[in-house]
């Protein structure tokens, strides 16, 4: 499956990229994290490199079971920015970190969250997929999608989508990765912007969202990369 | 009714559009979603207009998901085919109603929040000479049967009666056998003691063939009926009203009917109560109910 990784296909797809002109107006509107199987770790780490003035809506979906532990109060000690469940019609802050809740599909309205019950994607209720899209629908251009740790394949479909839609798609390297499996399965289907260590993935974030975009850390990130390519 | 805010003209595609002065005309490099959002307002529109169903307002994140998984099933490519076939198809229209209706549902769902109803929301209830409930947006019931157990183990089922409504005729028919997968019944079960049930849970229910058959007496004082939260108006006072986890397919606009709906409909000291992640917090209502259980989403009208 990595042999598929693009670290080859990056380079390909550069020209065919649809880059947003300066000036208008296709700032980052969302950012939405995915992860499964280690995520929690990771997510630490993640928002723990967010600067308190960090200025996007942030969204993490976690797969957690139907109960679920208090997800947001625990990952809140690492984190400057605040940390919640996302509620029905809650409005997408700027500098808030929204979680997907436990038993519920979260999707992305213009400036707002709805809430599904639909049955499990995947097994997974979250879903990364779900959100992913309805992200991509909503915002297009205006997405960065990020695909952690994790096994099984959830996220790969929606990080296709935002990418379709003009969007950016990070993935966490998955030689770095507790779980390598969901990482590995997003950069398989996605000619993804960037991909790199748990580490630089906060700086990479706010360094787009401030704007930075035209500078493709994207490229230089790429090929220091780790990926096994046979 | 006033006309809904149109969504697309807030999208950020539309937006850069007409920032760049040229609004309503689509660059080739336009991603093709705008376009299928209005396919999908052209859809709701027609449905609206032939049938006299109104999704026009329900929550457009939702519909996009439900109909996409429809064009999958009636092989169309595009919203538009599916528009033409349900526009001429009444039997494509029946499968929309269903579609669009999300009717995953469970006995106990949210075992805390039927913990707290026994517990602080019944005993009040014991105190009228009569209670009248409604559940709006039953679906298949099972919480309509949920709710019939705690009326009979608090002891007040003899004076209750229990509106279960859907817009869905489909739905409610099933919903009016009382009958659920028994391979469910483990997982009600345990929903069933989380939620505080001290009985024996299978009591409650004949097995036939691989169906639990809920006991006919806790049906005898349900009314199922046909009701549309997004056209129908009050139709009676309540003691409690419960609609969890159906304003999550609306829109604000939509959403603020209907809750402006079940504020007309309580009786003074009535309750409402929404699913776990719904709140008042935003809207009108906020300033017409209190919170009874914050936690729980269990609100009170204590004014007018």
């Amino acid at each position: 499956m990595i042999s598929t990784a693009p670290s080859g296909s990056i380079e390909r797809s550069e020209g065919e990229r649809q880059v947003a002109p300066k000036g208008s107006g296709m700032s980052v509107k969302l950012v939405i994290i995915g992860a499964s199987l280690g995520g929690f770790d990771a997510l630490k780490v993640l928002v723990g490199g967010l600067p308190p003035d960090f200025a996007t809506p942030v969204v993490i979906v976690q797969h957690q079971g139907a109960s679920g532990a208090d997800l947001s109060g625990l990952l809140q000690r690492y984190s400057k920015l605040p940390i919640e469940d996302a509620e029905d019609k809650a409005p997408t802050s700027p500098g808030r970190i929204s979680l997907a809740p436990a038993g519920y599909h979260l999707l992305v309205e213009l400036e707002s969250f709805a809430l599904t019950t639909e049955a499990p994607v995947q097994y997974a209720r979250p879903s990364i997929d779900v959100t992913f899209e309805s992200a991509a629908d909503t915002y297009g251009v205006g997405v960065i999608g990020v695909a952690l740790t994790g096994a099984g394949r959830d996220g790969a479909a929606g990080l296709a989508r935002i990418k379709q839609r003009g969007g950016r798609a990070m993935v966490q390297d998955p030689g770095t990765a507790q779980r390598r499996e969901m990482p590995a399965a997003a950069l398989g289907a996605v000619d993804v912007d960037w991909v790199g260590p748990l580490a630089e993935i906060a700086p990479t974030i706010v360094a787009w969202c401030r704007g930075d975009a035209q500078d493709r850390p994207s490229r230089r990130m790429a090929q220091r990369e780790s990926v096994p390519r046979t | 009714m006033v006309a809904a805010p149109r969504p697309w003209e807030r999208h950020p595609v539309v937006q850069a559009r007409s920032e760049a002065g040229g609004a309503g005309m689509p660059s080739p490099s336009d991603p093709p979603a705008v376009l299928e959002d209005v396919e999908i307002e052209l859809l709701l529109e027609g449905v609206y207009r032939h049938y006299g169903y109104d999704f026009r307002n329900y929550a457009l994140s939702s519909v996009r998901r439900r109909l996409r998984y429809l064009m999958l099933s009636e092989r169309v490519r595009t919203i538009t085919g599916l528009k033409e076939k349900i526009l001429h198809d009444p039997e494509a229209l029946e499968r929309l109603l269903l579609g669009l209706s999300i009717n995953v549902s469970a006995m106990f769902r949210d075992p805390t929040f039927y913990r707290t109803l026994r517990t602080r929301v019944m005993p009040l209830l014991r105190t009228y000479p009569f209670v009248r409930i409604w559940h709006a947006g039953c679906s298949t019931g099972e919480e309509v049967y949920s709710t019939a157990i705690l009326l009979h183990e608090a002891g007040i089922y003899d004076r209750c009666r229990v509106y279960a409504t859907d817009f869905n005729e489909v739905v409610l028919r099933q919903a009016r056998e009382g009958s659920f997968p028994l391979k469910q019944m483990r997982a009600y079960t345990e929903n069933y003691i989380a939620a505080g049930g001290t009985e024996s849970f299978s009591e409650y229910y004949a097995v036939r063939g691989d169906a639990a058959i809920f006991e006919p007496s806790l049906g005898r004082n349900i009314v199922f009926a046909q009701h549309n939260l997004a056209m129908d108006g009050s139709f009676n006072e309540f003691h409690l009203i419960m609609c969890r986890n159906v304003m999550i397919y609306f829109n604000p606009t939509l959403q603020a009917r209907a809750l402006g709906l079940f504020r007309d409909s309580l009786v003074r000291l009535g309750f409402l109560c929404l699913g776990s992640k719904e709140t008042l917090k935003g809207t009108a209502q906020e300033a017409t109910l209190d919170d009874f259980d914050g936690a729980e989403r269990i609100y009170r009208k204590v004014r007018g």
